[in-house]
């Protein structure tokens, strides 16, 4: 159990899209001993500028802590904590589910109910690709689960602001 | 016109005012020897590259410029770390050129190939491989504006060898910009009054500076601070000399080995106002025990050190000169009554911690380290420049040199590094020709750099050590006699060079005292020859380091005998 003053945080982090950068940011959650619980990384519309997604978590006195040191990193150009805004958040996964036929409908009601869709499909397994928040893909494979897991791939969480309306 | 990526190197260091590098040359970077030869920068080849960068560090304190280093790559580059460490943790520019091999050959596991960038990422402010030579100016000029401005640090450049015999057009780099990064300079001017408002509402307010006071070059703003506010001031180990010590209200350094005193008023202050410290685990003990009954305002220009150890009342991120400049202003127009009055029972509660608990040892028929410190503050009138190997030595040479002035007492504070004091005191004998530079040495540490010696020799500079040679590694000891219940597990170092002869062997000028009535005639005869000086004092062996704060504890909770 964690501490009472524990929390999630989503950390969004422009940075300069050079070789390097990345280590340096999660040199920075090792060296200190921060916890990286996921992450996702990408080129932004700007080919010199690419955004970290970090969930992260901590007391708060540690997280103001994580987001001091990503701003002192010279290749940082933005942090943006999540917490306390208005945001949209997502992930995908796919999932490759032992798909006997006795459960092969079942699977498939399944992967209809949470929106998801079969990528691939062979004799013995589906590849199923699923896109939500972190509790929806977790409710997914614990329903599939049963059926037999062979292989997950997750993509961590990818966030962003809601802007006014 | 085309010029080599060598050349480049050459004419971006002018450019940026150096003119002195601190290094020891390799396959990797003969190019840059080649073109540095053909210029009128002065290189110092030092005996190893730890050497170059502990160097460049004194040299860099000394003088407030950035030091520079250049080594070859592998083995030269991984020498460096332990420098570039120290002087990461203690803030002091540098600038550090290390070669690489050649571009193709990266990641190969190349002869002397090394991911130096690698390993210093987490001890260097920033740091680069260049990889296309039209980058190369840009990125020097880069890393002077990165370590010399906001907090300042060690900067490193990788240089791969074909880069530097790559040719390209010049073109000058007018300004340099970055996206990313922009110091915090100015305070936030809400946060000002506050800080006049807690002031007058204290009854006893403790100034607690550090580092970042000597680095902002606030020194005189912080004594008018002083002077307005009537407070007393304690230092960090960093921070000694940023207050003058012959000051009425300077109670000493505080912490682990801090003053009686000093650490007392921490316990007792309700106002704690620290300025440009970073509350070093040394400095805090326990940290919930620290100041317990204080408001803490906090200014420092790296927002990363304010509440990471300790909780603020009142955080200020921003330059200690500009900050203390702003405040003083603000003082002006404020009316604190008559301030000496107000403050009278908390000084004289100081005064008689001060007469009862004073720093104190006995002095026998053996010498004490203590008594050779003080022989040396006094014969050299206070106006040398200190620098300290790490242990013992160090915390005698906090206590009993008493600083006046910043830029005097140059150690490794955040690091502790052993060997550091030598190569620092040949840096900062190189910055300041005409000043006295001695470095306050233990025989274990002095042993980690003394090939140095042969660079103060071939260089002419007259540093002089005074080792306070105990025979032991004597903080180790120190803790082992405490902790260990006397179980000197190999601390005691049973084989050490005679002193006077290796520095004889060096070229340099050997002394040794095993008296006391000896100490002052051997540093007469030191100080009165311009060369290498090694003065070797036999000191009492099991002498401790006092007050004493057990790691851990409060630091009111001294050990004092």
């Amino acid at each position: 159990m964690g501490k009472l003053d524990e929390k999630k945080s989503i950390l969004s982090i422009l940075v300069d899209n050079k070789p390097g950068v990345l280590s340096r940011i999660v040199g920075l959650f090792s060296g200190r001993g921060f916890n990286i619980e996921s992450l996702c990384v990408a080129e932004t519309t700007d080919p010199l500028v690419s955004r970290i997604t970090i969930v992260t978590s901590g007391e708060s006195r540690v997280l103001e802590q994580i987001k001091k040191q990503l701003n002192k990193l010279i290749n940082v150009i933005k942090v943006m904590d999540f917490t306390d805004l208005a945001f949209v958040q997502g992930e995908m996964a796919l999932v490759k589910v032992r798909a006997k036929s006795e459960h092969r409908a079942e699977i498939l009601r399944t992967v209809d109910i949470f929106k998801a869709r079969v990528v691939d499909a062979s004799p013995e397994y589906y590849i199923v690709e699923i896109i939500g928040d972190d509790s929806k893909i977790d409710a997914f494979l614990s329903l599939v689960k049963p059926m037999g897991i062979k292989e997950i791939a997750r993509t961590g969480t990818i966030a962003l602001a809601r802007e006014k309306k | 016109m085309k010029l080599t990526g060598a050349q480049i190197i050459m004419k971006a260091l002018q450019e940026e005012g150096v003119d002195t590098i601190f290094g020891f040359p390799g396959g990797a970077v003969l190019d840059i020897y080649d073109a540095l030869v053909k210029t009128d920068l002065r290189h110092v080849l030092v005996r190893h590259e730890q050497g170059a960068v502990h160097a460049a560090d004194g040299y860099a304190r000394a003088s407030g410029k950035v030091g520079v280093c250049l080594v070859t790559s592998g083995p030269g580059a991984t020498n460096t770390v332990t420098g570039i460490a120290s002087a990461y943790m203690d803030s002091v520019p540098l600038v550090v050129f290390t070669g690489q091999v050649p571009t193709a050959l990266i990641g190969n596991d190349a002869f002397q190939e090394v991911d130096i960038v690698g390993i210093t990422r987490p001890c260097t402010k920033h740091n680069y491989l260049v990889k296309d030579v039209e980058e190369l100016e840009r990125t020097i000029r880069e890393a002077f504006f990165i370590a010399r401005s906001g907090r300042p640090g060690p900067v490193l450049i990788d240089l791969p060898k074909d880069l530097v015999q790559a040719k390209t057009s010049n073109r000058p780099i007018k300004e340099v910009r970055l996206r990313s990064y922009h110091p915090t300079y100015e305070p936030n001017s809400k946060q000002l009054p506050k800080v006049v408002k807690l002031l007058k509402e204290a009854k006893r307010p403790l100034v607690f500076t550090g580092g970042g006071v000597i680095l902002s070059k606030a020194s005189e703003e912080l004594r008018r601070f002083v002077a307005k506010i009537h407070a007393p001031v304690t230092s960090t180990l960093m921070g000694l000399g940023g207050f003058p010590a012959s000051d009425p209200l300077w109670l000493g350094m505080i912490g682990m080995h801090g003053t009686y005193r000093a650490n007392m008023s921490s316990g007792e202050c309700d106002l704690l106002i620290a300025i440009g410290v970073r509350f070093d685990d040394r400095v805090t003990g326990r940290t919930d025990a620290f100041a317990p009954n204080a408001k803490i305002v906090h200014i420092d220009i790296d927002p990363t050190s304010i509440r990471k150890n300790i909780p603020v009342t009142v955080p200020i991120v921003g330059d200690c000169r500009i900050t203390l400049e702003k405040l003083n202003a603000l003082l002006e127009t404020e009316d604190l009554g008559n301030i000496k009055e107000k403050r009278r029972p908390w000084l004289d509660q100081i005064e008689e911690w001060k007469s009862t608990m004073p720093l104190d040892y006995e002095q026998s028929d053996v010498i004490k380290p203590q008594f050779v410190v003080e022989k040396l503050y006094e014969l050299t009138r206070g106006e040398a420049i200190i620098t300290t190997e790490v242990g013992q030595n160090q915390m005698w040479a906090a206590q009993y040199y008493h600083f006046d002035r910043p830029n005097c007492f140059i150690t490794s504070g955040g690091l502790g590094c052993m060997g550091f004091g030598f190569p620092a005191a040949i840096g900062a004998q190189i910055a300041c020709p005409d000043k006295l530079v001695i470095d306050i040495a233990g025989d274990g540490s002095i042993q980690m750099n003394i090939q140095e010696m042969a660079t103060a020799v071939q260089y002419n500079l007259p540093v002089k050590v005074a080792i306070l040679n105990n025979g032991y590694l004597g903080m180790v000891r120190q803790w082992q006699e405490l902790f260990y219940d006397r179980c000197y597990a190999h601390t005691e170092m049973s084989c050490a060079p005679d002193f006077v002869k290796l520095a004889e062997a060096y070229g340099a000028v050997g002394l040794r005292a095993t008296k006391p009535e000896e100490v002052e005639g051997i540093i007469k005869e030191a100080l009165s020859v311009q060369r290498p000086v090694i003065m070797d004092f036999q000191v009492e062996k099991e002498e401790c380091v006092y007050p004493m704060v057990p790691a851990g504890e409060p630091i009111t909770e001294m050990l004092l005998v």
